[in-house]
């Protein structure tokens, strides 16, 4: 059972996370806790000229599933405009509550595990809820500051 | 004398099974299992007995009440207070330490007056003090701990000084499996005129405790923490301070006279219990306190303080792990990390084995980074586990550590 949660591409991206580290000049820097545990995210993204991902990055402490999640999610934003990004946040949210299903062949899938446990869901959605913040923060100009969320 | 097994009979969830494994129950300093009896008063409580207290004249609001009040007389008795009316009840040890912070605090503190906690602190003992410092302008000292985790009294010294006001430390430590020098820093506050208020939630459920002894102004503790129900906490106060406080919740019970436009209010310590309080689950309390008197505190402590040495040895013998607090003189809980298996990894992995402990910060944010550390995993006992618990426990940690060590040869 313990492989169905701790996929190897879980582990994977555990042992060896992309997109590892601060951005030095970030157009999007949004730190979250997890104040349950003490799981911290911090996720970093440049945008480019139309406002659409260019790089996004991560730092953090956590379990595999949170940091894991995270190398994930950096993979997946890059290179998405800013719709696509919205979306991207939104469906994996409603995956991880069971309101999607994963597709097949999609990596975040290795994620499908985590459903069962509900203490770690919250993992798992730690930074694309920092990012999605970092959206809505109003900080960015020109970003979805406006929108409520 | 202590016969374990006629104890893990009398604890009905110990019977059942996690994962197809029998359960090893060892989140105790979180909430341990509640034994047959304090189960049998609840039922009892609610099919005989249940009425609201203090007010009707009829048979089981009569009944109700004696039920209430004794129970009030046990847990007295059983903290070694002087008398009754310094015991309130409460809904947890948070609330017994809000209810101080207000009651007290919003009266009795001003500016440039300080109250002095430690680096060890819960939550729950910080952060009212944080908000009554933010109210009234006092600030907030903390006494450092040592490598080994027990406090620096030498600082303690330091601190606690003329502006000092109140002084309130953890009895026993939810992490470090430290038991704190109360007496000395009792000394200490009332050497400078300062109040002490001591959390007791780690330690009235495993040690025997006196506040009479201790000599502290406040003691706080959580019923669900000592084998009783959720729901009932307990703040024991001298009744001179208390009597001079302003009430904590506004509400019926807690009056003597009520007039449109002010109101007086009732005897200790029913000055503190606004509102139905929750009856039953202190009725419960009552009985929990009479199956600790039965065990013997003294024996509990004892029975503790060997499966937390037991655990501290044999989990010392796990390569490269990081044990928390000092070797010796500890309570019956071990807070330790692995390499490269985060503690929230490792409680998962543990449950699959049917073996329950808690990962995270334990509500010690501060003390967390004063250790370096986001999270810890902890094991907590309590009077009904045994040394296979401990052996269940470490076996679960190797293979833990064995199916996390079969994903390293990955490579990108």
């Amino acid at each position: 059972m313990m492989r169905e949660l701790y996929t190897q591409i879980i582990m994977d991206h555990y042992r060896c996370p992309r997109n590892h580290g601060a951005l030095e000049h970030p157009d999007l820097e949004e730190h979250l806790l997890n104040p349950l545990c003490g799981d911290e995210v911090t996720v970093y993204a440049t945008f480019d000229e139309d406002g659409g991902v260019a790089e996004a990055r991560f730092e953090g402490s956590g379990c595999s599933i949170s940091q894991a999640s995270a190398s994930m999610m950096t993979e997946r934003l890059a290179g998405k405009s800013l719709e696509e990004a919205e979306t991207e946040i939104d469906n994996f949210k409603a995956m991880m509550v069971g309101e999607m299903e994963f597709p097949e062949n999609d990596e975040l899938a290795a994620l499908k595990g985590v459903i069962r446990y509900p203490s770690r869901i919250k993992c798992a959605v730690l930074a694309w809820t920092a990012f999605s913040n970092g959206l809505y923060s109003g900080e960015r100009p020109g970003g979805g500051g406006d929108r409520d969320h | 004398m202590y016969d374990i097994e006629e104890i893990r009979d009398d604890f009905p969830i110990l019977k059942r099974e996690v994962n197809g494994k029998p359960l090893v129950y060892l989140d105790n300093a979180a909430t341990p299992q509640k034994p047959r009896q304090v189960l049998d008063t609840l039922n009892g409580y609610y099919e005989q007995h249940n009425a609201n207290i203090h007010r009707a004249v009829h048979r089981l609001a009569e009944e109700a009440t004696a039920a209430y009040e004794s129970a009030r007389e046990k847990v007295a008795c059983f903290l070694g207070a002087p008398e009754t009316t310094g015991l309130i009840f409460t809904r947890s040890t948070t609330e017994s330490i809000n209810l101080v912070a207000h009651a007290w605090g919003r009266k009795n503190l001003h500016e440039e007056d300080e109250i002095v906690l430690t680096e060890t602190e819960h939550h729950s003992n910080l952060v009212p003090w944080q908000l009554a410092a933010q109210a009234t302008g006092a600030k907030l000292r903390f006494i450092p701990i040592r490598e080994d985790g027990t406090l620096d009294m030498e600082e303690a010294q330091r601190l606690i000084g003329s502006r000092t006001k109140l002084v309130s430390c953890v009895h026993a430590s939810n992490v470090l499996g430290t038991t704190n020098p109360i007496e000395s820093l009792t000394e200490l506050a009332h050497e400078t005129g300062a109040l002490m208020l001591v959390d007791g939630a780690q330690s009235a459920p495993h040690m025997p405790v006196s506040v009479e002894e201790l000599g502290c102004e406040f003691f706080a503790c959580s019923g669900h923490k000592m084998l009783g129900p959720t729901g009932v906490g307990v703040l024991w106060g001298k009744p001179e301070i208390l009597e001079e406080m302003n009430p904590f919740l506004g509400g019926g019970e807690m009056i003597r006279e009520v007039h449109l436009d002010h109101s007086t209010w009732n005897d200790l310590p029913y000055k503190f219990e606004a509102g139905t309080m929750n009856i039953a689950q202190a009725v419960g309390l009552g009985t929990a306190v009479d199956y600790l008197d039965e065990l013997g505190m003294e024996n509990v402590l004892k029975h503790e303080r060997w499966l937390g040495e037991y655990a501290y040895s044999r989990l010392s013998e796990v390569e490269e792990i990081t044990i928390y607090g000092p070797e010796n003189g500890r309570t019956g809980l071990v807070s330790f990390s692995l390499p490269n298996i985060h503690p929230h990894d490792l409680s998962q992995l543990l449950d699959e084995e049917g073996v329950a402990i808690r990962s995270g910060h334990h509500c010690c944010q501060p003390l967390m980074r004063r250790l370096g550390v986001t999270a810890t995993s902890r094991a907590s006992f309590y009077v009904y586990n045994t040394g296979e618990d401990v052996d269940a426990l470490v076996e679960a940690l190797l293979l833990a550590r064995e199916f996390f060590g079969s994903f390293s040869g990955l490579k990108l």
